[in-house]
């Protein structure tokens, strides 16, 4: 089973760019099926649904999304098994740009778009610099300087990364990905992630709500940095 | 920097999904094609497979070939090798940076000298109206300034041996000083228009309908005649428009 995790911030296009790719990968003969995480609502699975595949909605609700797809990725790769897939496409949430959810063995693809200025790479943290494909999207509402420019950003942050101009819109790049994602890695027991999620453990962790800070517990980095222990 | 390089098109589907009636054209160093057909026809599709140097693996499945061969998949892609420099239709910068930033980082990526920066401001002045500055914010040019500036920085930075130019003409700049910038020495120039004057001063001109080349119609001397008339008119036309910008008052019919 090759496993493929797709992380992007919301609106970069995530979901257009695997439509058009799942088509790309049914054409050369692939059974891809697709988990769609969210946070509270979706309906991209009615997209999906379309192009007559498996597809799996999971809603994190209260958890961390990211946390979820990784707490379930598991889970996920039994459910395409199941359906006959031989391709698991895990669509995540895409909020949060500290968490990275690509295990070693997957094809890490970051979806980012252009239009959101050449200094966005360097925001976005391991969610792009661990990712094995950066997809570049919206590429056709820039300049072709101002793509280059923000290529050179990306390879500035994630030097061996393969990057694929694509179009949501037009299905450009979709053939490339699909082609990446039948030489990418297969599945395996005892996957471990590229890049361990932020390390506080503190109140707000467990439901607290209140703002003032006499409140809080755990560990806590403050707004200079220093980064600290309070409770028992 | 231009290499002499030819390119072949090879035909691929139209919207329809059915086989484009032109099946290939091949154009050499030197040569100005023109692509016309209808808005929505499939024009800037055809200039976005050349400038993806497409395998078959576009939408359109047109395939483009250099000197006749497979290109490598390095040229498709790295910036330092690309052979195609391309004019989109964008009119406006997105990048929140200053102009010197925006140019020294584009010249970092195709691997030029950052030295160039100045001769790309120098050389964008001479095609718009209100001077830019190195300083001004890249998001705060006017369209016609950021045209010029584009325009600029393909003639400079991006001195690559194939220019595609879509729609020059809507771009509030000299469009004809523009496109003998572009064009240089020796260079194969692609140029998506509805401009009289523009699609004349190509040799050739593909006819797009549907999504698929239809045809292909060589410049004939009775159009070239055609073309120099039309120039003199939009040469008023545009000394026209420069006496109102300045302020002036328009004193005789020509």
């Amino acid at each position: 089973m090759k496993l493929v995790v797709l992380a992007g911030t919301p609106g970069s296009g995530k979901t257009s760019v695997l439509l058009h790719t799942i088509k790309a990968l049914m054409r050369n003969e692939k059974r891809p099926s697709v988990v769609k995480v969210d946070c509270l609502w979706t309906d991209d699975d009615q997209r999906f649904k379309r192009l007559d595949i498996p597809v799996h909605v999971g809603l994190a609700k209260d958890m961390c999304p990211d946390h979820f797809t990784i707490y379930n990725t598991e889970e996920m790769l039994r459910w395409a098994e199941a359906e006959g897939a031989d391709v698991l496409l895990s669509e995540t949430a895409g909020l949060c740009l500290r968490c990275a959810p690509y295990p070693d063995e997957c094809l890490a693809v970051c979806v980012i778009d252009v239009t959101t200025g050449p200094n966005t790479p360097l925001k976005v943290g391991p969610l792009l610099t661990t990712a094995d494909v950066v997809v570049m999207t919206k590429g056709d509402l820039v300049s072709q300087a101002e793509r280059e420019v923000f290529r050179e950003r990306v390879l500035e942050v994630n030097p061996e990364c393969n990057i694929v101009e694509a179009n949501g819109l037009t299905g450009k790049g979709a053939f490339e990905l699909a082609e990446l994602i039948r030489s990418g890695p297969d599945a395996v027991d005892d996957m471990l992630l590229r890049y361990n999620p932020p390390l506080a453990i503190c109140s707000l962790c467990t439901g607290e709500t209140r703002v003032a800070r006499k409140h809080h517990m755990g560990v806590l980095r403050n707004l200079d940095g220093f980064m600290e222990y309070k409770g028992e | 920097m231009s290499e002499i390089i030819n390119l072949t098109i090879l035909g691929g589907v139209n919207k329809e999904g059915a086989d484009e009636p032109i099946r290939s054209v091949e154009i050499c160093s030197g040569e100005i094609v023109g692509i016309v057909g209808p808005t929505g026809s499939g024009k800037s599709t055809l200039i976005d497979d050349i400038e993806q140097l497409a395998q078959g693996d576009t939408p359109t499945g047109r395939t483009i070939l250099v000197n006749g061969q497979k290109p490598d998949a390095n040229i498709r892609v790295d910036p330092r090798k690309k052979l195609v420099a391309q004019l989109s239709q964008n009119m406006h910068f997105l990048a929140d940076m200053t102009v010197e930033e925006f140019l020294q980082m584009h010249a970092r990526s195709r691997g030029k000298d950052e030295g160039l920066v100045s001769r790309v401001i120098e050389l964008a002045n001479t095609l718009t109206g209100e001077p830019i500055a190195p300083h001004h914010h890249l998001t705060a040019l006017s369209g016609g300034q950021s045209r010029s500036l584009m325009t600029a920085d393909i003639a400079v930075i991006s001195d690559s041996p194939v220019v595609l130019i879509d729609e020059v003409e809507n771009a509030g700049i000299k469009k004809q000083e523009a496109l003998q910038l572009l064009a240089g020495e020796g260079k194969i120039v692609v140029v998506v228009t509805h401009d009289p004057v523009l699609a004349l001063m190509s040799s050739r001109r593909i006819v797009i309908r549907n999504g698929g080349m239809v045809d292909i119609i060589t410049t004939s001397q009775e159009e070239q005649d055609v073309c120099c008339k039309i120039s003199e008119v939009d040469n008023w036309l545009m000394s026209l428009r420069e006496t109102i910008r300045r302020g002036d008052i328009v004193e005789q019919v020509a």
